[in-house]
């Protein structure tokens, strides 16, 4: 998929230097999660329209996804990203750690450098058999539910930190959490490589009676793939899971596209591209237009990772980490 | 690295021309292949302390993919060499329409991408599966549980077993199976005795390369395996788990542990051929 991104870019070098024009470094490489790719393609052919509406110039977007963390990799390792818009903001520390990307990454853009954020519900075979209406129900030992492995995608480490949240925000200690977690977990009969996985575990291998996953994913299921074989179900408590964004630096002084690159990220928080996040199933930070979309994007009694874990590194580390909490769940019995 | 033709011809003097220049080609290519990137590998375990690395490689989680992945490993390639053997046989011995049909089956899994392959077994050993439906009511559970990783890794290791064993039955002098029989050796005797011996070493080679293969397999083992901590999750998902917390020394560390593994029983079955062909006096 990175192919033809940078066949692209060749293509528009050479005719950068065949034309001699000032049309110098007008392209850029957004480099992005797996899901994501529909929700881009409507980003970069809304911009594209409005750069030229405002300033003339023509400009061109290439896309390139896949698992958030191994972009992230690519990255670190040389691809050419001008753009990184990632959905673990860990994803973007470590390109920040080997000084790709600017320490103070957060504070370039507004809303910890995230236009948009997504939350973890859950989906129940059509008509919710099983009554799962909230994170308790999940630990009934009658309920089998499928999620992602928190060791291999970004997407697991939301559900787990979600439920152990869930326990917190209700007044529980650390340690009821634990408890609660573990419960939770040995309900789990598969642990699905990613989120897309998953889906296709619930649905098509029919495994399990609930799934946790995004809050876009669930409503793609529900619009395309499940249409009337599954239900969603809001919790009544759930997590912030940010989708930040930022700008490689290392890219951006070779290429000179600092500028265009911060007006592409810039962008992300117009109205217009709320609006088609919002369409996307993605929680906008525009509140406005967050309530217009309330049908689809319900409001539900959010907590945000830095409550109750520091922040997303430090769960990493106390939780995911080997020999973390994650691990203690099945080596400790 | 294991050689199937027995006893290399070693003249005073060499007929062929470039001995030097081809050996140093061989050594250049396989330098440029195999050790640079596997010594990166090492280099970026050193980064590690010896304590990091026992911890990296050494915790209850990656012990017991360990055991999953090369018992399983295991496992599958000795079914492999069994039923692999029976289809070089069937292969090479009987005539019956659609030979050629056949034939080009068996190398399908080189050809289809693993993950296609995961997928479709999962598809099909699933509770919902065309043959997981069937089982399902006897309680057998084929997918989502080390049974499935064997089931994977059988997949996609049967044309190792198939295409190193053909050749040589192939190649089987019948007079010698005449000749057994003539002196009055029954047809099992004939088998155990005259044909066994002669495709022994292929067969372990088709083994050590089917088990080799297994031991590293991830696409397709990803999807039926559930990937459940301890219990059905394959090294290289380890490796994987790793390489997403940004572990790189983990994960390297990891590799090679598998690595001298994989190394140390590859020597052994070599060893093992090297030992059956002295004993069957083959040349």
């Amino acid at each position: 998929m990175n192919f033809r991104s940078t066949a692209g870019r060749m293509v528009a070098s050479i005719a950068c230097a065949v034309s001699t024009l000032a049309c110098a470094q007008n392209t850029l490489l957004n480099v992005s999660y797996d899901v994501s790719r529909e929700f881009y393609k409507d980003i970069n052919s809304s911009f594209v329209a409005q750069y030229r509406k405002t300033t003339g110039a023509d400009v061109k977007v290439d896309q390139s996804h896949g698992g958030s963390s191994s972009q992230a990799r690519a990255v670190n390792d040389g691809l050419d990203a001008d753009v990184v818009t990632m959905n673990t903001t860990t994803d973007i520390d470590f390109l920040a750690s080997s000084g790709i990307v600017a320490k103070d990454w957060p504070r370039q853009f507004p809303n910890h450098a995230s236009p948009t954020s997504s939350t973890m519900l859950f989906l129940t075979r059509a008509g919710n058999p099983k009554g799962i209406r909230d994170w308790n129900d999940l630990i009934r030992p009658d309920v089998k539910v499928v999620l992602v492995n928190p060791k291999t995608g970004g997407n697991g480490r939301m559900a787990y930190l979600a439920a152990w949240g869930y326990v917190r925000k209700k007044g529980g200690t650390d340690a009821q959490a634990a408890e609660f977690v573990g419960k939770l977990y040995r309900n789990v009969p598969v642990l699905a490589k990613g989120g897309r996985d998953a889906t296709a575990i619930f649905l098509q291998r029919n495994v399990g009676d609930v799934l946790i996953t995004f809050e876009s994913e669930v409503v793609s299921v529900e619009r395309e793939f499940g249409a009337g074989k599954v239900d969603a179900i809001h919790p009544s408590i759930s997590i912030v899971a940010e989708n930040p964004v930022a700008i490689v630096e290392r890219t951006v002084k070779k290429k000179g596209t600092a500028a265009l690159a911060r007006a592409y990220l810039n962008y992300l928080y117009s109205d217009e591209a709320q609006e088609i996040a919002a369409r996307h199933a993605l929680r906008p930070v525009n509140a406005t237009i967050l309530k217009k979309y309330a049908s689809t994007l319900k409001p539900i009694d959010l907590f945000r990772v830095e409550d109750y874990f520091g922040s997303l590194a430090q769960a990493q580390s106390v939780h995911f980490n080997d020999g973390g909490e994650f691990d203690k769940l099945y080596t400790v019995r | 690295m294991l050689v199937v033709s027995a006893g290399a011809i070693r003249p005073a003097r060499r007929v062929l021309p470039g001995f030097r220049l081809t050996l140093g080609y061989t050594l250049f290519y396989l330098g440029l292949i195999v050790l640079i990137p596997l010594s990166a590998l090492l280099l970026k375990t050193f980064t590690l302390s010896w304590d990091q690395f026992i911890a990296a490689v050494a915790s209850p989680r990656v012990v017991a993919s360990y055991r999953l992945t090369f018992l399983a490993a295991l496992v599958a390639s000795l079914v492999n060499a069994l039923f692999g053997l029976l289809v070089a046989w069937v292969l090479v011995r009987y005539n019956f329409p659609g030979k050629k049909v056949v034939d080009a089956l068996v190398d399908l899994p080189f050809a289809l991408p693993t993950a296609v392959a995961g997928i479709s077994l999962t598809a099909l050993l699933a509770d919902n599966g065309w043959v997981g439906s069937l089982l399902a009511p006897h309680g057998i559970a084929l997918a989502f549980n080390p049974k499935g990783v064997v089931i994977a890794l059988i997949f996609i290791g049967l044309p190792f077993v198939v295409r190193t064993v053909q050749p040589v039955l192939e190649d089987a002098e019948r007079e010698l199976e005449e000749a057994a029989s003539c002196l009055g050796a029954t047809r099992w005797q004939t088998f155990r005795y005259v044909i066994f011996p002669s495709i022994a070493p292929a067969l372990l080679t088709g083994f050590a390369m089917a088990f080799a293969r297994a031991v590293g397999e991830y696409g397709s083992v990803i999807f039926i395996a559930g990937n459940m901590p301890m219990v059905s999750e394959i090294t290289p998902l380890i490796i994987i788990g790793k390489l997403e917390q940004y572990d790189y020394a983990g994960a390297t560390a990891v590799a090679v542990v598998m690595l001298t593994f994989s190394f140390i029983l590859l020597m052994l079955i070599n060893a093992l051929q090297a030992w059956q062909r002295k004993r069957s006096g083959a040349r």
